[in-house]
């Protein structure tokens, strides 16, 4: 409860509760809001899985007439792909499937080999024609090249390779123990925690002020941001901090709610609001999954079964020319995580054992217990959601928090594009547990909206302050520069226009990198 | 470490990973900058507990004579066997009270089945063999276990305490096989540094067919 992805998750003081720090759920809505307060934001809990979008992932209006185009292409964001995969360390196969894009300048590293079930997936799907190949994850199979990288990256910037070098070479390859969820003590995972924040200290160009709560951006007589007003939630004090450059990352739905409730003579909506866009287009991820026996797994011969404890394999969408002609009652795809197999015990093993037992006790639970570990596969859908006009977030006029924040309020609808991509999802992975020659754990559910997860519950709220290349339909231009005041931008996912199946983070990472560029050379050129 | 590399982390309590301080394991120390407030680790709230020294921060209600009934229910779903010992001789009971007396609504609903059910078990034993569960031999304790253990087929009068006894089933089998005893119980394998890891070996590979 107080840790709700359990006592030695990496997050500390966050979760899908905040004490003292509400929101509210419009009627009719159901959405969970999940958040970290602390350094590294969301980075410290996440399942390191870092797809790239793919072409047709920028462009997905062109391709069927819904949702928005992104302002920029994949092949514009390709180097910076590129180059964050360099700099955090991505295992990821080799070769590209359709929207489905791998490096072409060896920025990723070669993946695990794969588990058991992992093959066995890979056997079952094969027939089914469905493709099982290395998943894209942000752990370390080798160490860094700290001589290589660090000049490529950063070229004609000697500080920034030398910190770079320095934190490459701190970092070690997966060991293949201690989970990833609980931070890694040798960093072969990526959390900024451990891979960015340290060498950014090392420049002696960073201020880390921690326990401090922004409540609003403040502007000038002549609308550009001064910087912000925040609070000490240590002395629960206003303090402000000046910036000639203002850039909001505070995880998707935090930044629009800064940006609403930066509220002046100049900006009475907000600032950057004059569209009424912020907090519009609010997405998450389409979840659904379901979990089988496999008989096949029953008294394997005891082996390591943990790898990195991330995904080896994984199945990335395949039925895009099925979508094309018209055969699915959905738009957009979904990639499939699945895992299984002789785990280290946790909290949980053996929940439902007496379904496949009859109930036993005694002596013959634990005969049970040792037929039965290690055979259970579980298999999860991640798919995209289009935006709509009755998922977004607002201002509730009569809450605030414990720092006197007006707080957010969500409003939250799946469309049929979604609840029946979640019913394709679970009819398909019943085809494989069943190919696999096991048993579904319960009746297989025809009705998608019963077994979507809720909105925010896979905790990959992006969009909110969209970017475009119209400043009446966006917010921020395709540099995630606010179109209205030149020195304020977004670099978390709350500029993103759609939400592919693609883990969001790489792209977030990427954008922000992008963002920086474009910071820098504005500065140069004395634009801001 | 540098004081002003060690100025520029005070106020990072509530992130206060220990890994952050890269370059060197130690822990500032308040003799480094007396005059800086000191590295006070994990706020030590419930939400940023001090994962090096797990504590419980809540007392531990079941009673003494509950906790009997326990351990005998405990043992009863995992006795000791040929390959690992019994729930009760790796904390399984403890294990279980500290559970349900968590002050999470979750629990405390838990709470409440388990004072039931074990209040209930207690009450069925005086009434069929007049002793309470604890002093039941092996067979008079299975007969009453046999009409809870597995819900969907327990007679109606049974349905509440079959509820019960599959809590105290997961909940023992969490507490068991989590220990070092349960883990060598079911043969895992893992949580070693490997330099690399090899996937399946061939048994296991010719186990699936996969060879």
């Amino acid at each position: 409860a107080d840790k709700p992805f359990g006592f030695y998750d990496a997050t500390v003081d966050g979760g899908w509760r905040v004490p003292g720090e509400p929101y509210t759920v419009a009627p009719g809505s159901d959405f969970m809001w999940w958040r970290a307060r602390m350094l590294g934001g969301r980075t410290n809990h996440w399942g390191r899985i870092a797809p790239r979008m793919g072409p047709y992932d920028f462009k997905p209006r062109s391709r069927d007439g819904l949702g928005v185009d992104w302002p920029l292409t994949y092949e514009e964001l390709e180097p910076y792909y590129d180059k964050t995969e360099a700099l955090i360390g991505v295992y990821a196969h080799d070769q590209s499937l359709e929207n489905t894009p791998v490096s072409r300048n060896g920025t990723q590293m070669a993946p695990p080999k794969p588990r058991a079930f992992d093959l066995l997936t890979k056997k079952t799907c094969g027939p089914l024609g469905i493709p099982v190949i290395p998943a894209p994850i942000a752990v370390l199979t080798q160490k860094q090249d700290a001589d290589r990288w660090p000049a490529k990256l950063f070229p004609g910037n000697p500080l920034a390779q030398r910190v770079v070098r320095d934190a490459m070479r701190e970092r070690q390859a997966c060991f293949y123990a201690t989970g990833c969820g609980r931070g890694c003590a040798i960093k072969a995972n990526f959390q900024s925690t451990t891979v960015l924040i340290p060498p950014a200290m090392a420049t002696n160009n960073l201020t880390v002020v921690t326990n401090a709560m922004v409540r609003e951006v403040t502007v000038d007589g002549r609308g550009r941001a001064t910087g912000v007003n925040y609070i000490d939630k240590t002395t629960r004090t206003d303090q402000h901090a000046r910036a000639r450059i203002v850039v909001l990352a505070a995880s998707a739905c935090e930044t629009s709610r800064i940006m609403l409730n930066s509220k002046s003579s100049l900006f009475p909506n907000g600032i950057s609001n004059g569209t009424g866009l912020v907090g519009k287009g609010l997405m998450d991820t389409v979840g659904a999954g379901i979990g089988g026996q496999i008989p096949a797994l029953e008294n394997l011969p005891p082996h390591n079964n943990e790898g990195t404890t991330r995904l080896h394999l994984y199945t990335p969408w395949w039925l895009y020319k099925e979508q094309a002609a018209g055969k699915l009652d959905f738009a957009r795809g979904y990639h499939v995580e699945f895992g299984g197999g002789r785990d280290m015990p946790d909290a949980g093993i053996f929940w439902g054992l007496e379904n496949y037992t009859n109930g036993a006790y005694g002596k013959r639970f634990k005969e049970e217990a040792r037929r039965y570990y290690g055979s259970f596969v579980y298999f999860d859908g991640r798919g995209e959601m289009i935006p709509n006009d009755d998922s977004y977030c607002d201002l509730d006029p009569t809450v605030v928090d414990q720092w006197g924040i007006p707080v957010l309020r969500f409003h939250w609808k799946w469309s049929s594009h979604e609840t029946n991509q979640a019913a394709h999802m679970v009819k398909t992975f019943a085809q494989i547990i069943e190919g696999m020659g096991g048993k579904v754990g319960g009746a297989v559910e025809k009705d998608g909206s019963k077994v979507i997860a809720k909105g925010g519950q896979i905790i990959h709220e992006v969009g909110t302050v969209r970017m475009g290349d119209n400043p009446r339909t966006s917010v921020l231009n395709a540099h995630c520069q606010s179109w209205d005041v030149k020195n304020l931008f977004v670099a978390d996912g709350a500029p993103f226009v759609s939400n592919a199946d693609k883990n969001p983070t790489i792209s977030i990472l990427a954008l922000a990198w992008r963002t920086t560029d474009h910071i820098l050379a504005e500065l140069k050129r004395g634009a801001i | 470490m540098e004081r002003r590399d060690l100025l520029k982390r005070v106020g990072m309590t509530a992130a206060a990973l220990p890994i952050l301080s890269h370059g060197t394991s130690k822990v500032p120390t308040q003799s480094v900058a007396p005059q800086a407030p000191a590295w006070i680790g994990p706020a030590g709230t419930p939400s940023d507990p001090d994962l090096v020294r797990p504590k419980t921060p809540w007392e531990k209600v079941l009673t003494a004579s509950e906790m009997t009934t326990l351990t005998a229910l405990c043992d009863a779903i995992i006795p000791a066997d040929e390959k690992s010992p019994a729930a009760s001789q790796v904390g399984v009971p403890e294990f279980i009270n500290e559970w349900a007396s968590a002050p999470y609504d979750y629990q405390r609903g838990g709470l409440v089945q388990i004072r039931g059910g074990l209040a209930w078990l207690n009450t069925e034993a005086i009434r069929r063999f007049t002793k309470p569960f604890a002093q039941l031999s092996e067979s008079e304790r299975n007969l009453i276990c046999d009409d809870i253990c597995f819900e969907p087929k327990a007679k109606s009068e049974f349905k509440a305490a079959a509820k019960f006894f599959d809590l105290i089933r997961d909940l023992a089998a969490t507490g068991f096989y989590t220990t070092r005893e349960g883990m060598k119980d079911l043969q895992y394998i893992g949580n070693i540094p490997l330099q690399k890891f090899d996937g399946p070996p061939p048994a296991v590979l010719k186990h699936l067919g996969l060879a």
